[in-house]
């Protein structure tokens, strides 16, 4: 059976993991290479690592970095962060990445998800989607959700489908770093609205958010970060605790 | 041991050569016909479209250089693909070493397509991949499936059963990507080194 996936989420700046509360007060959690490698250790599915940095000099910085990653983990990979063509992914790819993901860029120019599928195949293209309710409605933000767009989060998940995206990543800026649990309602939504596995994110604070947003949210995929940095959750206690209510685990 | 490694349009090569290296073995990354063919090992990985991953491999004689091989030959995931003989994704004629076609996964209950996580492998023929196996979970990503054959020495369930690795004559081959299954995958690299 398909087993749901645990993934801590790194964000990288100048080389370095921090994460955000509800994208503002950074603070700095470790080294992003010995980090990953525990979280494997620990029995992590997958790692995403997104590039939260600026300048051209961090860039540079996180594509060593990629490397690495790529050469002391043996799980796969994603990483996100200022990718905004088919030169971008390229070097990514070739430096060991499994997948990438595309937030901002995509919503800007929709036609880049066919350009990434056509040219390495939609199963490395992750599409991350912040959306935020307001009057009902689920719009969708870019640039770290600080911009409101005219996009509702249900209809352009189906567009980026359609274009070619592998995989959603759909994040709560409602729920994220609150803790209260996933958006569970929306997450299950969106699963009867598109037909490629989903990740969810924003809003872990306990393990039993893990099991709603599995069952409750039906979704493929749960990511958290801080709960994991912080050492509040232990992926092997997560994981324990998801089998014995018998919900499909590595 | 000198180990091969098919250079050709494919993204993933990096992470197979990661992955044997942390074997403490470093592989050629080759197109060459002679150093492949003396080879000791040869690693076919693959990952994208079958139809142009397919043009790539015509245009270097690939097509007709991998079924020749005498060496144990290991296709990974769309490399196995590329090793039955006709594939529906973009309607191609592959290389023909095991004799059965490539279909679409036809999801029946909102099943998600493609087929990508962890899921547990079931040995139905004794082979190379259940040798010291501590947990069958291996890591997956296809939208294509090759349906259980003769050849089949290990099958996995979504959506219907399929082929999740095949053995015939030195022709090796995992739908899975061994080299992102954490240490379970890594045994089975090691065991095909050790074949």
């Amino acid at each position: 059976m398909l087993k749901k996936r645990i993934i801590p989420c790194l964000d990288i700046k100048n080389g370095r993991t921090v994460k955000g509360t509800n994208f503002v007060n950074i603070r700095d959690a470790g080294d992003p290479v010995e980090l990953g490698a525990l979280y494997a250790e620990q029995g992590a599915d997958e790692l995403v690592f997104l590039d939260i940095t600026a300048t051209n000099e961090g860039r540079k910085t996180f594509k060593k970095l990629v490397k690495d990653i790529a050469q002391h983990l043996n799980i796969p990979f994603t990483v996100g962060g200022g990718i905004s063509s088919v030169e971008d992914v390229a070097p990514l790819l070739y430096a060991g990445a499994d997948k990438v993901s595309i937030n901002s860029s995509a919503v800007k120019r929709p036609e880049l998800i066919n350009e990434l599928a056509l040219e390495f195949g939609s199963q490395c293209i992750v599409v991350a989607i912040d959306a935020r309710l307001v009057e009902g409605q689920w719009i969708v933000h870019t640039h770290g959700g600080s911009k409101p767009t005219e996009l509702e989060l249900f209809s352009w998940a189906q567009e980026t489908e359609q274009r070619g995206a592998g995989e959603i990543l759909f994040t709560s800026m409602d729920h994220d770093g609150t803790k209260q649990g996933f958006a569970v309602d929306a997450l299950k939504e969106l699963g009867q609205k598109i037909s490629i596995p989903i990740i969810a994110s924003g809003g872990a604070g306990v393990m039993s958010h893990f099991e709603e947003v599995f069952t409750d949210g039906n979704v493929n995929a749960a990511l958290a970060a801080s709960i994991f940095h912080f050492k509040e959750i232990g992926i092997p206690e997560l994981k324990n605790y998801l089998k014995l209510r018998d919900i499909p685990i590595r | 041991m000198e180990i091969a490694i098919i250079k050709y349009n494919a993204g993933n090569t990096q992470s197979v050569i990661y992955a044997l290296e942390r074997l403490g073995i470093n592989p050629l990354l080759t197109n060459d016909f002679e150093i492949i063919q003396k080879a000791d090992k040869v690693i076919f990985p693959g990952v994208g479209e079958a139809s142009t991953t397919m043009k790539h491999l015509k245009e270097l004689g690939m097509d007709v250089l991998i079924p020749r091989l005498k060496q144990p030959v290991l296709g990974i995931c769309l490399g196995m693909q590329l090793m039955c003989e006709y594939s529906e994704e973009g309607n191609t004629t592959c290389m023909g070493i095991f004799n059965t076609d490539v279909k679409k996964f036809q999801p029946q209950n909102g099943e998600k397509v493609p087929h990508m996580g962890w899921n547990n492998i079931t040995t139905i023929r004794e082979s190379w991949t259940a040798d010291n196996i501590i947990s069958a979970d291996m890591y997956f990503v296809h939208s294509y499936y090759v349906p259980v054959t003769p050849d089949s020495v290990a099958t996995c369930n979504y959506i219907e059963n399929f082929s999740a690795a095949m053995a015939k004559d030195n022709f090796y081959a995992t739908q899975f990507h061994p080299e992102k299954s954490a240490k379970q995958g890594q045994q089975i690299i090691k065991n095909f080194i050790e074949l």
